[in-house]
């Protein structure tokens, strides 16, 4: 028998699928376009099934043009679909970089709200999984650079299935970054039906008094098992994932480090001009006068993602999570 | 290629016709409205230059020349077709139905410029090359999607062909049979850079047998063949039959923007000759004579209505409120996030309050 709420085990490339059949079947104006996604399911098999069950004119296998079937997007999205876009990997977003920036961003602003473009372009991303190089990139700030989308990046399954629905149910565009490392990486229990996150509020995974840590994506479990670790030293950690990095969740952010003064940034992107750099201009604006010690970052280095030969060594470790929360608990 | 892609036309620079299957076609009707709008976009563009030099609008791209190409494409959509032009196009766009004081305002630097009059599908003009196409591609594959009969238009110049939105935007738009007319005015020169730098190949028409689409060129300087090979290819779109690149040959006059000097990089001579020789009104205006139908007080008339219109619309324009900031934080979104309401909060309290 079905409760109200009935919950399946689930990974989180299974949540998108699932966020994705729900949509498809909810409104006639979603249409999923992309590589790969029709018979073969997407590389990663996010959209498996779906074209059997709605069939080519709506699950829509496009030539391999990035720029093109994201600026066909925008003209469909204008023309009243809502176009769900599949980028095989972030690494290969930048063909469409163009129209991303030039158009789909700012055809509201241009015209006044009288065109709009409500499109989400989904793109798994992140290294730590072996892939051959350039499928590795983390390039979010790229686009929370870009005034116009928004950018959400889920780390479980079911954050992942929530926070989908609401991007495609969102009435501007959205980047919507899966970390292809938690794809099948962890299991939980995902309600069945529709449900929704609200884009740009973060999620406390733990609470402590004595450090706050902020992080997303694919560092998120990173950081949980650092945050475990230090509890054994009986260091307490406020473990903030943001899962959405524009807007970002200013409020979550400055309770957490007022009541803690100290913080340490965790992301797998360069240093130089990444997202923890906005995190800690809110720090600044909202929490200067809280903070008992500098704000520690831990990041991937101002280097190409190396080959995968080497990716252990670029990707932030528990250990270097760890040194860093030592670090500002010691100063 | 040249050979297989011969430039098509119905009436000759004397203003003959030279292909009898369109005599009938050609109305007065027809004849009238074509000349009046290629007059009216045309003083149009040069009360622009002359805003510009005195200091009322922006930078302004000229289209004189270009008449034929663009009048007889507007003239051949339906209300309900879409339209994507580039920064060169507002002939086109006004004679779709745009609003002569939006595009005024466009060009004085106001985003109220970029919105269409209610119920028109004109979209922004494209200030980056060749993005357009794949909008045009994705806007009428949507239409196929709905089964409506609708079509979109896409414009672009010669030196759009050269990147690669124009190749992902023909792929996708053939692939998916999309109706849209790919629209190229090649007018020769893409700022200072000739055709034969810009491209190896001998025509633009050719580039459509990669993509197995219809590829036809034809005199854009010629408002007959312009508007009756834009139907065709409208027709086929509307039909489910897929797309048409239709290459255009013409000649812009003047200055790739007021910001450019076309003498430095060409013999601005071979624009005077093409005035006496080529010129799009003049042709029409040939033809007229030749068939005892030229009836110089109707174009004092018109020429007189046209100019009237747009000194009302540059009223309009000079009339119209000043830049209100709010519009910078208000469009970003369709709810602004907090950066944006926080920003524009304290810029209108920095200004005084703000409107």
């Amino acid at each position: 028998m079905k409760t109200a709420v009935e919950a399946k085990t689930m990974t989180l490339v299974q949540a998108i699928t699932d966020a994705l059949d729900i949509m498809l079947n909810e409104k006639e104006e979603v249409l999923l376009l992309g590589e790969d996604i029709g018979k073969n399911g997407g590389v990663f098999r996010a959209t498996d099934g779906l074209q059997a069950k709605y069939g080519e004119g709506r699950v829509i296998d496009t030539p391999l043009s990035e720029a093109g079937f994201v600026g066909a997007g925008i003209g469909m999205a204008v023309n009243g679909f809502l176009p769900v876009i599949e980028i095989q990997f972030l690494g290969f977003i930048y063909p469409a970089y163009e129209q991303i920036m030039t158009h789909a961003s700012r055809i509201r602003m241009r015209t006044m709200g009288h065109f709009t473009v409500p499109m989400v372009i989904r793109a798994p991303y992140g290294a730590g999984v072996r892939a051959p190089e350039i499928h590795c990139d983390s390039t979010e700030a790229i686009f929370t650079h870009m005034p116009g989308i928004k950018v959400v990046c889920p780390s479980s399954p079911y954050d992942a299935k929530g926070l989908l629905i609401a991007a495609i149910e969102d009435p501007d565009p959205v980047l919507f970054l899966e970390p292809m490392r938690c794809y099948r990486s962890a299991k939980e229990e995902v309600p069945e039906g529709k449900y929704s996150i609200e884009i740009g509020k973060g999620n406390k995974l733990m609470e402590g008094d004595d450090v706050t840590v902020i992080t997303w994506g694919a560092m998120v479990p990173e950081a949980m098992k650092a945050a475990e670790l230090m509890k054994e030293k009986n260091t307490h950690c406020d473990v903030i994932d943001l899962r959405t990095l524009f807007p970002l969740d200013k409020d979550m952010i400055a309770e957490s480090v007022q009541k803690t003064g100290r913080t340490v940034i965790v992301h797998e992107a360069h240093a130089t001009g990444g997202v923890g750099n906005d995190v800690l201009a809110i720090i600044n604006d909202t929490s200067f006068l809280y903070q008992k010690a500098p704000v520690e970052r831990v990041t991937g280095f101002d280097a190409p993602v190396p080959y995968f030969g080497f990716e252990d060594h670029y990707l932030p470790t528990p250990a270097r999570i760890q040194q860093a929360i030592e670090k500002v608990m010691k100063f | 290629m040249e050979n297989h892609f011969p430039i098509r036309r119905i009436m000759d620079e004397n203003g003959n016709i030279i292909n009898s299957d369109y005599e009938e076609k050609i109305t007065e009707k027809l004849v009238k409205e074509f000349y009046r709008h290629m007059v009216r976009i045309r003083i149009f563009d040069r009360k622009a230059i002359s805003l510009q030099r005195q200091g009322r609008i922006g930078t302004y791209a000229p289209y004189e020349g270009q008449e034929a190409s663009q009048v007889g494409t507007a003239a051949a959509l339906r209300e309900n077709d879409w339209m994507f032009p580039t920064y060169r196009d507002h002939g086109a766009a006004m004679t779709f139905g745009h609003s002569l004081r939006n595009i005024l305002l466009f060009w004085n630097g106001r985003n109220e410029g970029c919105v269409p009059p209610d119920g028109k599908k004109i979209f922004p003009p494209a200030i980056p090359i060749a993005t357009q196409i794949p909008h045009a591609a994705g806007a009428a594959f949507a239409e196929r999607k709905k089964g409506t009969a609708n079509a979109a238009i896409a414009y672009f110049g010669d030196g759009a062909t050269s990147e690669g939105d124009f190749h992902e935007g023909l792929n996708f738009a053939s692939v998916f049979k999309a109706p849209v007319v790919f629209f190229n005015q090649n007018n020769q020169y893409a700022i200072s850079v000739p055709f034969n730098k810009q491209m190896n190949s001998k025509t633009i028409a050719q580039k459509a047998l990669a993509y197995d689409i219809p590829g036809v060129r034809i005199d854009g300087n010629d408002v007959f063949m312009v508007y009756f090979e834009t139907l065709n290819a409208l027709e086929r779109a509307r039909k489910g039959e897929g797309p048409t690149l239709i290459e255009a040959v013409t000649w812009r006059y003047g200055a790739h923007t007021t910001a450019d000097d076309p003498s430095k990089y060409r013999d601005q001579s071979e624009s005077s000759n093409r005035r006496q020789e080529t010129d799009p009104i003049l042709r029409l205006e040939r033809w007229m004579k030749n068939m005892g139908r030229f009836d110089e007080k109707w174009v004092q008339t018109i020429e007189k209505k046209a100019a009237d219109e747009i000194d009302k619309a540059i009223a309009e324009m000079e009339d119209f409120p000043p830049a209100d900031p709010a519009v910078i934080f208000d469009h970003v979104f369709a709810e602004p996030t907090w950066q944006i309401k926080q920003q524009k909060e304290e810029y209108l309290k920095l200004i005084g309050g703000g409107q």
